[in-house]
């Protein structure tokens, strides 16, 4: 068996996801390269005597500095030296697309063209000489249609041969006309008598392209006082005869190679006509129309996520209430307490608690997976830009926030599709203050007990409100302080309407939810576990609980436990905002997910089967505490503290502990500050 | 000699084709716009010119979203 790897390159919208899962189906996982903080995703597939590893990298337009994307795609392809690279192209679109493929014949890869979606091609009336035009490229073409998985095994076949054959050297393919030819070759020659090993690595000719296009990275790697000098030279005399930066006029001759292979090798024998995404776009993007077509989508998705997922939760948390139950009775009795405590309160409850979500986010990801494969959430982006831009955010951000609402750690996630770090990093740092599935619960108890009918509505209303405007408020003062810089300007590919296939859309789905499944098995179930014991140890003596109670027992093994004293220690500081250690206990444990908070006051205020007038834990709740410390709960909780999850995908997205560490630090001594001027200010009321 | 009057791109009204002639930004930006096909002496033609709100282009069969700061950047001639 042969190996041989291979490194997917490609526009953003080629369709390379769906040639990625077409070659490798469901065989794939996301991979860990050192240093790269963007997801790039694996896959294996065999064919004949070969096992070819496919990388997926991110979709870029260029290989630049520009972004982190290029950035991560160049130098995978340098680093990690994949045996070839298929650049996979949206055929209806060749020219542009092929402006990546002149880059990648510089840097020397041995290289295989997939023209993806060849049936929209033949659609637009778009003819290609194929045989012509790869001689011309100097890489063999296949045509393909991803959606379909036409095209498979010539793919395949290709990617065998060129592997298989001697590469020739394509750096000097692409020729930039006598002036600035001149220049490459003198720069060429310096880095040629240097004797760094980079040149080696990299080609010569690429390194100096690159220099000429004043490329930072490349420029920094090359040191060498000469070597800058005569760069900067070369720049400024090109910029007198050009009048016009260097790498515009790169970039210039690079599209008049494209354009001379492209007018001798495609026909195209249709006229452009108005297509039918321009017909859609007329009323999705309208001015007056867009914002609330927008609007209704989001509600439809949020409405059938809450709607049909309701049946299958339901389902969940009987099954655990049942597993519970089972336990309980089948467990022999006396016998290792501990660990029948450990399973029912800590697994089934910690756990069981977050995977009882996973039909609102499997409804969740399921409708916005089909929103991006249709082409709508790039019309999204677009329509939202505006209101996003006074936050001093860009429109795609959108996105994540809206997901937001169902759970931060997919919202995290989805931050992904943010080119701009600082961007991101806002982002990042906001989503937590979207009121999730698991602050539901919180409000769901605090409100009917607090409050009469006819102002529970308008409370939840205003809850969710609060939230958005201090997710507004704190992007705009970030962009503003830490992550200070150029809002980057919105330019972005609309792509064409496309009808999703079911594979696809399942396949978007599954990952997303896998990784929510991943974190519910192993962070939560640590958490759990732990705040399991600190509820549940130091146990008090025997003698001392002699005489009481169940309800006094358990009251006061609680106070004797860890979590207990901790909540009375924090007491003195949580008074001045209305709360009791009891709930001090709660907000410590909901650190854990927040749902907790809810399961965590039930246990403190111990309700259970043991109580005889069963009365509800929101009885109980009005009796010790006034409406103001009700709403005090929310507020405070809508912004402490992001859960243990959320930190933890933090700090795997960012790369960093500096983030979730500040994430945590900010919107605690935030949510501290607005609850208590809200205490004080309510009493003053009351 | 037929006189070309340039203006920033924002200014032009929908359905119009035009020519681009500079960016005036960084090299950063002008180099992401050359790769996705923006750069001097290209023609599109304008689908959507939003007030306020970003702008759409359709440049050789492609749909762009720009932003409105970027529309003002693009300097461009109407042909």
């Amino acid at each position: 068996m042969k190996r041989i790897r291979v490194a997917l390159a490609g526009n953003p919208n080629s369709g390379k996801t769906t040639i990625f899962n077409m070659l490798t189906g469901a065989r794939q996982h996301v991979a860990n390269y050192p240093g790269v903080t963007v997801e790039i995703k694996e896959g294996k597939c065999t064919y004949g005597d070969y096992e070819i590893t496919f990388v997926d990298l991110p979709g870029t337009y260029s290989l630049t500095v520009y972004s982190t994307e290029e950035l991560i795609a160049r130098n995978f392809i340098i680093e990690q030296r994949p045996d070839l690279v298929v650049h996979v192209i949206d055929s209806a679109n060749v020219e542009r697309n092929l402006y990546l493929t002149t880059q990648l014949l510089e840097m020397n890869v041995p290289l295989v063209l997939d023209f993806n979606m060849s049936d929209l091609a033949r659609q637009k009336g778009l003819v290609f000489d194929i045989e012509k035009l790869s001689e011309l490229l100097h890489a063999p073409i296949v045509p393909t249609v991803g959606r379909k998985s036409e095209g498979r095994s010539q793919l395949l076949e290709a990617i065998v041969k060129v592997a298989g054959s001697e590469k020739t050297d394509t750096s000097r393919l692409v020729r930039y006309g006598s002036e600035i030819e001149e220049e490459l070759a003198k720069i060429e020659a310096l880095i040629d008598a240097g004797e760094n090993k980079i040149a080696e690595k990299y080609g010569s000719r690429w390194l100096a392209v690159k220099l000429l296009e004043q490329d930072e990275e490349v420029a920094a790697k090359v040191a060498g006082k000469e070597l800058a000098e005569a760069v900067s030279n070369s720049v400024a005399h090109l910029e007198t005869i050009f009048k016009d930066q260097p790498q515009i006029v790169v970039a210039d001759r690079r599209y008049g190679f494209i354009s001379g292979a492209c007018t001798e090798a495609i026909k195209s024998t249709v006229e452009a006509r108005h297509s039918i995404s321009d017909s859609i776009d007329a009323v999705i993007i309208h001015r007056v129309f867009g914002l609330p077509i927008f609007l209704l989508l989001m509600y439809v998705v949020f409405f059938l996520t809450f709607k049909l997922g309701a049946y299958p939760m339901a389902g969940l948390e009987w099954f655990f209430d049942s597993a519970a139950g089972w336990l309980e009775q089948a467990w022999p009795a006396g016998s290792m307490l501990w660990l029948k405590s450990l399973l029912i309160d800590g697994v089934i409850a910690g756990v069981g608690g977050v995977i009882v979500f996973l039909p609102n986010i499997l409804l969740l990801f399921l409708g916005i997976a089909f929103l991006e494969d249709t082409g709508y959430m790039a019309r999204a982006a677009f329509v939202m830009d505006r209101i996003m831009h006074k936050m001093g955010l860009h429109g795609k951000s959108f996105i994540p926030m809206l997901i937001g609402f169902g759970c931060s750690i997919p919202a995290i996630m989805a931050t992904r599709i943010l080119e701009n770090r600082r961007n991101r990093l806002t982002t990042i740092m906001v989503i937590p203050l979207m009121s999730c599935g698991a602050k539901l619960t919180i409000y769901a108890l605090i409100i009917p007990a607090f409050f009469p009918e006819y102002l529970r509505g308008p409370m939840l209303w205003i809850i969710y409100i609060i939230g958005i405007a201090l997710a507004v408020i704190a992007a705009r003062v970030l962009r503003n302080t830490l992550f200070r810089g150029e809002t980057m300007p919105f330019v972005m590919e609309l792509p064409p309407y496309r009808l999703p296939t079911a594979r696809g859309v399942l396949i978007h789905m599954w990952q997303r939810a896998w990784m929510y499944l991943k974190k519910a098995g192993t962070v939560i179930l640590a958490v759990s576990i732990i705040l399991w014991a600190l509820t549940a140890y130091p146990k008090p003596s025997q003698e001392s609980l002699s005489g009481l109670t169940p309800q006094q027992a358990q009251q006061a093994e609680l106070e004797h436990s860890i979590i207990g004293r901790v909540g009375k220690a924090v007491e003195p500081a949580l008074r001045p905002l209305g709360f009791d250690w009891k709930i001090g206990t709660a907000l410590i444990g909901a650190t854990a997910a927040k749902e907790v908070f809810v399961s965590q006051l039930g246990i403190v205020h111990a309700v259970g089967e043991t109580d005889e007038d069963s009365v509800t834990l929101g009885d109980k709740l009005v009796k010790e505490y006034s409406p103001l410390t009700g709403f005090c709960i929310m507020l405070f909780c809508l912004i402490y503290a992001p859960c243990a999850a959320t930190l933890a995908i933090t700090r795997a997205e960012t790369g960093s502990w500096r983030w979730p560490i500040f994430q945590f630090t900010y919107l605690t001594v935030l949510a501290y500050i607005l609850t208590l001027f809200t205490y004080q200010i309510g009493v003053l009321f009351m | 000699m037929e006189e070309t009057t340039l203006k920033p791109l924002s200014q032009v009204p929908e359905g119009r084709t035009v020519v681009l002639v500079r960016i005036d930004a960084g090299h950063g930006l002008n180099n992401r716009l050359a790769a996705m096909g923006l750069l001097p002496n290209v023609e599109f033609r304008v689908i959507n010119n939003h007030h306020p709100g970003p702008f759409v282009i359709d440049l050789k069969g492609a749909k762009m979203a720009l932003g409105r700061g970027m529309a003002n950047k693009i300097v461009v001639s109407e042909v």
